[in-house]
């Protein structure tokens, strides 16, 4: 049979000479092989106290985003819901009453917007449906919980601090990375 | 009349050097549990445990303590007797053969001369063996005790393991004897002290090779390991064990490794001599000192070989640990005796 790599080797069926069958030269070999790993740098990101860095192109939990004067920008158009491959994404949308201007950025906001997070594939496909960038990811991931409801993010979980009330909160939700 | 004159102060004084070196010895040994995770999390890269107080030095604590708090299980088709024996006689003759270990010179103290040794008998060595051998009935009426298929397995392939390599160990034994012309452990290191004489590593290097192997074997070290082989027998002879029960099991083991580093020390290293220095020049007191402190170190670097063994080495298959056993060993080691028996008629 013709190899199909140029990687093959031959398994070697010599018997063992007097040396190898002495076993203590290969010992040897191994115990220099791990005590030369005393001195190798260790890999051990301490966790707690130190974190590993995220790629930048990290995806985590979903952000609802508001713009600069604290209104929604999603006007609930449905497209990421389309996109969803996963099929985590439900929203209701809803017309703003007058006097809600400054809640919602257009004339139609998302009463209610779900998204599974047991369904979702961090994707990040939504984030690039989103035609008012009212969806992003953070970076984020979403924390354990005791049941399966618990994982179907709401408004509540989603919607980013208002940037007027809580600075702070605003710029931590949207995380260092896109804080430009 | 007094049939027997007993020195109070003598049996003092032992009860006192009984107590220290119990508790030291397990003190040692308690630290040797952590100093094996620490040897193998840096062989393997790894920053091993060092969240327990500062670089994770209470962690042997807080392992004994969660030991301690475990349930006792004891099953209830075992023999109970039997099964509660099991880890006491392990740990037992464990820590019996600290009694003929010479760990220093002799300390002058309170206007008497103290020897750092519990009983200088003069068959030192043949205790050592006896005790040795009594430390198997520990795994073996453990595993049998246990009623469990494993833990007999195991059990017996302790046993076997344990009468294989004691074979050897002996023969290699026999070599060193003959060249010392004496069991005392004690006159064995004072032989090796004396000016212009080697350690006794120079004169058998071969036979301490082969005690050297079989010293692991008998502690139950990898690549010895068998009584314990998780992947073929879940966990061995302690099985069945929990809580404290099995922390003796698991003690006994480093107890083991500390008492045949000391023995081995001994035997070819020159005991608690310091290379390369005349101890006459320091003060009696002060070189039995730095006499135990070169033991330790001894035993310490002795240790570090058999966790660096351990970590570098796989567990040997069933057949090879007996082919090494009784087709290698035995022979080699009955080669040496030979060997250097015909030396001692042709120079002596």
């Amino acid at each position: 049979m013709e190899a199909l790599t140029n990687r093959v080797q031959e398994v070697s069926r010599k018997p063992m000479t007097f040396i190898e069958r002495l076993y203590i030269p290969n010992i040897l070999k191994g115990m220099a092989i791990t005590f030369s790993h005393m001195f190798k740098k260790q890999p051990t990101i301490r966790y707690p106290e130190k974190k590993r860095e995220f790629s930048p192109v990290f995806r985590g939990v979903h952000v609802l985003n508001r713009d600069e004067e604290g209104r929604e920008r999603c006007t609930a158009c449905g497209l990421c819901a389309v996109a969803c491959p996963a099929e985590a994404i439900t929203m209701e949308g809803a017309e703003r009453l007058p006097g809600e201007e400054n809640l919602y950025r257009e004339e139609k906001y998302a009463a209610k917007y779900e998204i599974n997070m047991l369904r979702c594939i961090f994707c990040g496909l939504c984030e690039e449906a989103c035609p008012k960038e009212a969806i992003f990811l953070s970076e984020t991931f979403a924390p354990a919980n005791y049941n399966r409801t618990g994982f179907i993010y709401g408004k509540n979980e989603l919607v980013i601090p208002n940037p007027l009330t809580d600075p702070e909160g605003f710029a931590k939700a949207k995380g260092p990375a896109r804080s430009n | 009349m007094t049939l027997l004159s007993l020195d109070m102060l003598l049996v003092l004084e032992k009860l006192i050097l009984i107590i220290i070196i119990v508790f030291a010895s397990l003190g040692i040994a308690l630290y040797t549990t952590f100093a094996e995770r620490k040897v193998a999390a840096i062989l393997q890269d790894r920053p091993g445990p060092e969240r327990a107080g500062p670089f994770g030095l209470f962690q042997p604590l807080a392992d004994g303590l969660k030991l301690i708090m475990k349930e006792e299980i004891i099953p209830s088709s075992s023999n109970k007797a039997l099964f509660i024996l099991g880890p006491g006689l392990a740990m037992t003759a464990a820590l019996m053969t600290c009694a003929v270990i010479p760990w220093g010179s002799t300390v002058h103290l309170f206007g008497r001369e103290i020897d750092l040794q519990i009983a200088d008998i003069n068959i030192g060595i043949l205790y050592v063996f006896g005790v040795v051998s009594l430390g198997v009935y520990g795994i073996m009426i453990g595993g049998w005790a246990s009623n469990n298929k494993f833990s007999l397995m195991a059990a017996l392939r302790g046993a076997s393991q344990a009468i294989s390599y004691e074979l050897a160990m002996g023969i290699a034994l026999i070599a060193l004897l003959m060249t010392t012309n004496t069991l005392s452990l004690r006159e064995i290191v004072n032989q090796q002290m004396a000016p212009g004489h080697l350690w006794n590593i120079a004169y058998q290097p071969l036979g301490f090779l082969l005690f050297f192997i079989c010293a692991m074997a008998e502690c139950n070290r990898t690549p010895f390991d068998l009584p314990e082989a998780e992947n073929e027998l879940n966990f061995g002879y302690h099985q069945e064990y929990s809580s404290m029960k099995l922390g003796f099991y698991l003690f006994s083991e480093y107890i083991n490794m500390i008492m045949s580093s000391a023995i081995m020390a001994s035997l070819y290293f020159g005991g608690f001599d310091i290379p390369f220095f005349d101890e006459k020049i320091l003060p009696q007191n002060m070189a039995a000192l730095v006499g135990v402190g070169a033991l330790l170190i001894k035993i310490v670097i002795f240790i570090f070989i058999f966790m660096w063994i351990r970590w570098t080495i796989p567990r040997f298959r069933y057949d090879q640990l007996m082919n090494l056993g009784w087709k290698s060993l035995i022979p080699l080691a009955l080669a040496n005796m030979l060997a250097t028996g015909a030396w001692i008629l042709y120079h002596g």
